[in-house]
């Protein structure tokens, strides 16, 4: 492979990296804190329950539009983005 | 090329109008039905108006949309914009058991439920970072394309179109024994002939525009399942706390339904056994199932070609990613709202109901009473009569319901809101034309897939590579006509399992494409034989899981070291496998029937059986790469092909005819 595609590669991989840990983090790390987080109550939502049912839905939403800004960014600058 | 996006973004605009005039004449048909009803029309012409005006619509759009090109009839032309493409998806993924069951899956599990809102939303953070751009690069028409170009011929097509074939069907199955469901309790028709008519709507839209017709269909169809949600929650919300947000009122919902809880615990209106307290997580999935559910639901939307494919009808690479952040948004307006008319219904039913006296009970239960789907002491409540009788019928009943008098079934939760509601029929018939809309939608997005395997993957591809256009398009048709009769066909004898078997869909794709799909895109590394291996042991491994544990359990303790899965609560074994086990009733080669105790409660590690794709992928992964390091490098060829699929400029990898 050329070393240009290979920077492209190094790039996007480390953005997929970064992407899937945010993921994992909204997807199970805050879960497994609902015991101590349902004890923080805002607007009547113990807060480890609404994460569940929306704090980690909302996060999902924003990373997936960040990401395609992301990886937009990073096809421009290696030159490999579609024409507009 | 300036003026391709110029074109495209006139499109976009054009179709932003169509759908536009198409919601306002929606809203105004639904206006002038409430009229109707006012001015004394029956409800059952109200429920018949309103099937009959939306599958109009459906066949309308589909009969429009027909094409004799076949890039049309797979991919929609590729042209279908982001936004667009993501309001079809949103259509496609949400089945008949988000649309009606979600709610009702969180009312009655409370927290665990949240396992499925997860599950069923984040795994779309996979499907862009991972899979879907680069199947759009490479150009495809179905899975089993790439799968076939990628690890070198038909072999892997084959084998994919096997795991497409049954991860897809016994879900299409529950989706029409959806539609006959809801047409059913709405229509008052026959369940088997309501079948055929959920039949009928779901082959209008898809059989003579493909994809083209299914595309646009779904985002009509979108449209009205969205407005039928939210509308009766919104009411709900504004009468009982003023403000017309649900999502952020039934906080207060929540804190009264813990206080209640308590309450009902130091009355005796309920027993510590009968009660699982809303919020408090882990009690009817351990940890390790609970985030296994999240796990297996998320890797398996990565996986499901009747998604996957969605993202093949986009002008560009770069139109597939923001596709995805659209259909999750779309999608997340239904989900986020879910728990909410659970929070309602829970309220309702526990300041309502139980406490009640039996002679007191409110009328809208009965409906739901004669049709078995709400019990009051033991007896289906067609009647306050029939009520009253069958909790007198119970040695000390004190005359008021308590919470083990009440048995729910989860579908009613959706159905019943705009009753208890106190609202008028005609937004009864809007819930049962968005639930409709629901299950036609994901039916036609599922039959187009299996049909395609079909009729590209093996007939075009594997039997007769010198098809004409006009003939694979017909053999296409008459496919999609067969798989649509025999799914109907199964749904109308009412198989037990059938609902059972639609979380297996995930775990199975999970288990048979994951794996394969991701090595293929981001390992160069991995080889055919590894590849075809890893499908094989990781998807062979998922199935036998599935069918041990459900159909075999007596050979899964005694073969294969299987035990009882544990009482998350309690951590003590479910069954006891041993009693079991010396009961001559349950001997080891008699095939399971559903009383069997044993019956999807053993298995290694404490697992759950809907997650086998935890054993299955895994596997699927170790294989290919233990394989692939011990076989020779992939071909240079091969190599360059991937490197391409991974950079978005440029034509599509294959030119599909």
């Amino acid at each position: 492979m050329e070393s240009k595609d290979q920077a492209y590669w190094n790039d996007t991989s480390r953005l997929m990296w970064t992407t899937l840990a945010i993921w994992f983090f909204f997807g199970y790390v805050v879960h497994m804190f609902v015991v101590p987080l349902n004890k923080i109550v805002i607007l009547g939502f113990p807060l480890g329950f609404y994460m569940g049912a929306q704090g980690s839905l909302i996060a999902f939403v924003v990373l997936l539009f960040w990401f395609a800004k992301a990886q937009n960014n990073v096809d421009r600058k290696h030159g490999v983005a579609e024409d507009e | 090329m300036a003026t391709q996006s110029q074109t495209t973004a006139a499109f976009s605009q054009q179709l932003g109008k169509y759908y536009a005039t198409y919601t306002g004449t929606f809203v105004a048909f639904v206006i002038l039905l409430a009229i109707l009803e006012w001015a004394g029309v029956p409800n059952r012409v109200i429920g018949y108006l309103f099937v009959f005006f939306t599958l109009a619509v459906y066949a309308m759009i589909g009969v429009m949309s027909r094409t004799t090109q076949v890039s049309e009839y797979y991919v929609a032309g590729r042209r279908v914009p982001a936004i667009f493409n993501g309001m079809a998806t949103g259509a496609d993924w949400m089945s008949a058991a988000s649309f009606v069951g979600m709610a009702g899956t969180l009312f009655l599990l409370g927290y665990d439920g949240l396992a499925w809102v997860l599950g069923w939303t984040g795994g779309y953070v996979l499907v862009s970072t991972l899979v879907a751009p680069f199947l759009r690069k490479f150009g495809a028409y179905t899975v089993p394309d790439f799968m076939s170009h990628r690890y070198g011929g038909n072999f892997a097509r084959f084998l994919a179109v096997i795991v497409l074939v049954s991860c897809s069907f016994t879900y299409i199955v529950a989706q029409i024994y959806g539609t006959g469901i809801i047409a059913s309790r709405f229509l008052g028709m026959q369940f088997e002939i309501a079948v055929f008519v959920g039949l009928a709507g779901i082959l209008v839209c898809s059989m003579l525009g493909g994809m083209r017709a299914v595309t646009w269909t779904q985002i009509a169809q979108y449209i009205i399942l969205i407005i039928a949600y939210l509308l009766p929650v919104i009411i709900l919300s504004t009468q009982k706390y003023g403000i017309p947000i649900p999502q952020l009122m039934y906080g207060q919902a929540i804190q009264d339904i813990t206080a209640r809880e308590a309450q009902m615990l130091q009355t005796g209106l309920s027993t510590a056994a009968a009660l699982k307290p809303h919020i408090i997580p882990f009690q009817t999935y351990s940890p390790l199932n609970f985030f296994g559910i999240i796990l297996c639901m998320m890797v398996g939307t990565a996986s499901l070609p009747h998604i996957l494919m969605r993202y093949f009808t986009t002008p560009s690479v770069r139109e597939a990613r923001q596709s995805v952040a659209w259909s999750l948004f779309f999608i997340f307006l239904l989900y986020f709202t879910a728990p909410a008319y659970a929070a309602f219904s829970k309220l309702e039913v526990y300041t309502e109901i139980i406490g009640r006296d039996v002679t007191q009970l409110r009328p809208w239960l009965f409906t739901w009473g004669e049709l078995g789907l709400i019990q009051i002491c033991g007896k289906n409540a067609a009647s306050l009569d029939a009520a009253i009788a069958a909790c007198k019928a119970i040695a000390g009943h004190p005359g008021v319901v308590r919470l083990q008098d009440f048995v729910i079934n989860t579908d009613v939760i959706v159905l019943s809101t705009p009753e208890i509601a106190g609202l008028p029929y005609v937004i009864s018939g809007l819930v049962a034309a968005g639930g409709l809309a629901a299950a036609l939608s994901t039916a036609d997005g599922l039959l187009l897939a299996i049909a395609n395997a079909l009729s590209h993957d093996i007939y075009y591809k594997m039997i007769d590579p010198n098809a004409s256009t006009a003939r694979r398009l017909t053999v296409a048709r008459v496919l999609l006509l067969i798989v649509a009769v025999l799914a109907a066909y199964v749904a109308s004898t009412r198989p037990a399992d059938i609902l059972a078997m639609v979380g297996w869909a995930f775990s199975l794709a999970m288990a048979g494409n994951f794996p394969a799909l991701v090595m293929g895109i981001w390992w160069k590394r991995t080889t055919t034989t590894a590849a075809v291996l890893g499908i094989i042991a990781g998807f062979g491994l998922c199935l036998f899981y599935l069918i041990t544990t459900r159909y075999f359990p007596q050979a899964g303790v005694t073969y294969f070291g299987m035990s009882s899965l544990a009482n998350p609560v309690t951590g003590a074994p479910l069954v006891d496998v041993a009693k079991v086990m010396a009961d001559p009733r349950w001997l080891a080669d008699v095939p399971a029937v559903a009383a069997n105790p044993l019956q999807s409660r053993v298995g290694w590690f404490g697992l759950n059986n809907i997650n086998c794709g935890m054993l299955g992928a895994p596997l699927g992964f170790l294989v290919m790469i233990v394989v692939s390091l011990m076989g020779k490098e992939p071909s240079k060829e091969m190599q360059a092909f991937v490197d391409e699929i991974r950079k978005p400029r440029g034509q599509t990898v294959i030119q599909e005819k």
